[in-house]
């Protein structure tokens, strides 16, 4: 987003019970995203992550919470869910990623279709979105990062600290590894 | 870019106003007493930051809700920009049209930019009584977000003021 005056924080602090992490616990330096799967920028920004992660390796740790903007996105909602349900079942990174790998195919369908692609078990799937099961989850971190100082998707920080500056791959790069210091 | 204005502090009376919220109805401050009102100034209808910013607080009217706080959105374009805005956006609460005399609330809220000819993007959080508790004017181009409004909003229930 564009630059602030004022210093945000994460107020939820990373779990590693809680949340969606892909590095080690003891990495140099976290990221966290607030993202929503139709949203264009995050999209424009997963290739990002996945390159800073690719040249971080060990050294970042990286986490994904939900932001779906409803209002705008009216499919965001429920493709965070489907996320949130393929996690009950060990998937959630390969479904968060085929999600932004197709974001303009996010139609109950095609989420249907997504978790058959990735062998989940698909009864539990339908169900859990039937009931919105996961829609408590996703509000809380949708609120959390409201409070954070969350206000457009994709919203990052750094070690606790709202990351004000562009996303584009080499001054995420850059910004982590002042952070990593 | 000019320098962001100075908004009324809080303690102070808010200055009423009645705004036309639909071709045929208008909506005055007067009508929220009793209940908390959340003042949102923004520059123009249609600007990518402006829908960001007011389709978060779409998001959040639940929220503001659990306050017994009404939303009200004030520009400076005319009603029919405002309706065909909302449509588009899915925004569900009143667009107030500060069109004329143009920006006559802003000014009154100490929130116009006379050389743009818009408001400031502004927010006031107003109690039950029509008390100013809290005002924030952010960098025009700078989503806000929704952190203050809700901190806002808690203090007035703390105060057992909402």
């Amino acid at each position: 987003m564009s630059k602030t005056q004022w210093e945000a924080t994460l107020t939820l602090p990373v779990s590693e019970d809680r949340d969606h992490i892909q590095g080690p616990a003891e990495a140099a330096v976290t990221l966290v995203e607030y993202g929503d799967y139709e949203c264009p920028y995050c999209g424009a920004a997963y290739p990002m992550i996945k390159e800073v992660q690719e040249r971080m390796g060990e050294r970042l740790r990286f986490v994904f919470r939900n932001f779906p903007i409803s209002t705008s996105h009216p499919h965001a909602e429920q493709a965070a869910e489907a996320a949130e349900a393929a996690a009950t079942q060990g998937r959630f990174w390969q479904m968060h990623d085929l999600l932004y790998e197709n974001q303009q195919r996010l139609g109950d369908e095609d989420l249907r279709s997504y978790a058959e692609q990735l062998g989940l078990e698909v009864e539990p799937f339908d169900q859990e979105l039937a009931e919105h099961v996961h829609a408590p989850r996703v509000h809380e971190d949708f609120m959390s990062g409201v409070r954070s100082g969350v206000n457009g998707t994709p919203t990052f920080y750094i070690n606790g600290s709202r990351h004000d500056d562009s996303y584009d791959a080499e001054t995420l790069l850059a910004a982590l590894e002042r952070a990593a210091e | 870019m000019s320098p962001r204005a100075t908004p009324l502090p809080p303690g102070t009376k808010a200055p009423d106003f009645e705004l036309a919220s639909t071709p045929d109805q208008t909506l005055s401050l007067a009508d929220f007493e009793g209940q908390p009102v959340i003042l949102a100034f923004y520059p123009e209808d249609w600007s990518p930051v402006c829908s960001d910013q007011l389709a978060l607080y779409q998001e959040l009217l639940p929220e503001f809700q659990r306050f017994g706080a009404e939303l009200l959105g004030i520009s400076v374009d005319g009603i029919w920009s405002h309706l065909a805005f909302a449509r588009d956006r899915n925004l569900h609460f009143p667009l107030l049209a500060d069109f004329e005399p143009k920006g006559e609330v802003a000014r009154t809220y100490q929130v116009y930019r006379a050389k743009e000819g818009t408001s400031e993007r502004a927010l006031y959080v107003i109690d039950a009584d029509g008390i100013v508790r809290w005002s924030y004017v952010s960098p025009v181009g700078v989503n806000p977000g929704a952190d203050g409004i809700l901190h806002a909003l808690e203090s007035l229930g703390a105060e057992g003021a909402a």
